[in-house]
């Protein structure tokens, strides 16, 4: 398996694959969000408590999933780049960290703009939004810290570390409904077996979260290519590769 | 010949105690400037009994969180530029344990007076007998807990020209959990109920921090380093 999975390090490799893997993510990614969404906003019944305004969990959850879903693929990175000191996953590591920014945001404002009319407020010092809030914090000291070295290796490096310790962070948001007794509501999604909720809005929820989860490969390939490309733009394979004037790996 | 861990880490943290107290305005500033913040306190929103012991626990906490982190960027720094922390990676004495006991010495000149004064600052902003207890518990489990992750970020960006605003940047976040802990037990104490539970979560931080920070820290000086 090792020699198999070895090539892919490279530079060029991984460049190429990206290309390579970017359209069909974001092919996939397109079509469950379009349908997901239309379906959630549109046609999913309503709650029977929370009326209409429940339509922004098809936006707030897979959100709120996917920032966590990127920091523990970062998590994951950042192992790899110490333990093996592989390049690429340190690469990878700032390529996703903006988008992490992103999901949280969007986690953060929709589910704002929920508990204004559901909790009569727009913010509470509540476990997991504070958690989700100090993620958001965490994000923006990982590229902070990124962009402070002149040298990307070390930098790369740091980051790493950094990431890693900040993963103490997602069990606490993660748990934080169960250990803590809080306003925000307890997990209805992820229990496996039988969802505490409607099958007919259970759907179109899980393509979204499924859509949001592409969203992030293909944003994360995308980024991952202009990293690539940041980083070796001295090499000739892209030197060779911008003078041939076609986007060939594409 | 090979030294026992022990003995490094004592002749380390000897060494880093007879530097800091050498110079000692490092260690008294950062003790003064806890004291004025919590002074600012009672003057800036009032001096009325009530407000201001409602407002203790998180004043105190606070103050202790931002005069740990005035002096931490000096904890590598002198070593870094006079070259003693290259001889420290490259010698056979395991990194780790010479930086346990920088971060212990870093907390006996930091977290130690902090500790020692508080009292006397509880005092200023009315807290009871339980509350003034459960401040000192509080601060002697979560002081060390604040100079392992201050530790981290002075190691993170010790090879920096200016590193002092982004260590804050990144170890304030990292702070907060501990900072709701703490103010939680203190307010607890403060109205009688218990607040075990909090301090044990607090220590299980601290048991936690201790065993991964110093490997943290180190491979983090080696980044820095190299």
């Amino acid at each position: 398996m090792w020699k198999w999975l070895h090539p892919w390090a490279k530079a060029e490799k991984a460049y190429q694959l990206c290309g390579r893997l970017s359209p069909w993510f974001g092919i996939i990614c397109l079509g469950l969000l379009v349908t997901g969404s239309v379906w959630g906003l549109l046609f999913a019944p309503p709650d029977y408590q929370q009326g209409e305004s429940v339509r922004i969990i098809y936006i707030h959850v897979p959100a709120s999933i996917l920032s966590m879903g990127a920091y523990a693929a970062m998590t994951i990175a950042a192992f790899i780049a110490l333990v093996w000191q592989i390049k690429m996953s340190e690469l990878y590591i700032i390529a996703v960290a903006p988008i992490g920014i992103g999901f949280t945001l969007i986690a953060l404002l929709t589910g704002a703009a929920w508990g204004k009319p559901m909790w009569g407020t727009w913010w509470v010092w509540d476990a997991r939004l504070t958690s989700e809030l100090i993620l958001l914090f965490i994000y923006i000291g990982i590229l902070a810290l990124y962009n402070a070295f002149e040298d990307k290796n070390t930098a790369g490096k740091a980051v790493s570390i950094f990431t890693l310790v900040g993963s103490i962070n997602l069990p606490i948001i993660h748990y934080s409904v169960v250990w803590w007794n809080t306003l925000h509501q307890g997990a209805t999604v992820s229990k496996m077996g039988k969802p505490s909720m409607e099958m007919s809005m259970y759907w179109p929820l899980l393509m979204n979260i499924i859509g949001f989860g592409f969203l992030l490969a293909y944003l994360g390939c995308v980024r991952m290519q202009n990293q690539i490309l940041l980083r070796e733009k001295h090499r000739p394979w892209v030197k060779k590769m911008v003078m041939e004037g076609d986007n060939h790996a594409v | 010949m090979a030294l026992s861990n022990w003995a490094v880490y004592s002749a380390t943290l000897k060494r880093d105690l007879k530097l800091a107290l050498r110079q000692k305005v490092d260690v008294v500033n950062p003790l003064f400037f806890y004291v004025l913040v919590i002074i600012l306190f009672p003057i800036g929103i009032g001096p009325e009994p009530d407000l201001l012991q409602r407002v203790a626990p998180g004043v105190i906490w606070i103050a202790a969180l931002l005069s740990t982190l005035l002096g931490v960027e000096k904890l590598f720094k002198e070593d870094y530029d006079d070259g003693v922390l290259e001889q420290l990676i490259l010698s056979p004495v395991p990194l780790p344990v010479v930086v346990m006991a920088k971060m212990t010495a870093h907390w006996c000149t930091s977290g130690l007076p902090i500790i020692l004064i508080s009292p006397l600052l509880a005092a200023f902003l009315n807290v009871n007998a339980s509350g003034l207890l459960a401040v000192i518990l509080t601060l002697l489990v979560a002081t060390p807990l604040l100079s392992i992750i201050a530790a981290i970020g002075a190691a993170l960006t010790v090879g920096l020209q200016k590193g002092g605003v982004l260590i804050s940047l990144l170890v304030l976040p990292l702070n907060i959990p501990i900072l709701i802990f703490a103010t939680s037990a203190v307010d607890n104490a403060m109205s009688n109920s218990p607040y075990n539970g909090q301090l044990a979560v607090l220590t299980a931080f601290l048991i936690l921090a201790m065993m991964l920070g110093p490997f943290a820290v180190s491979s983090s000086l080696k980044v820095s380093v190299s």
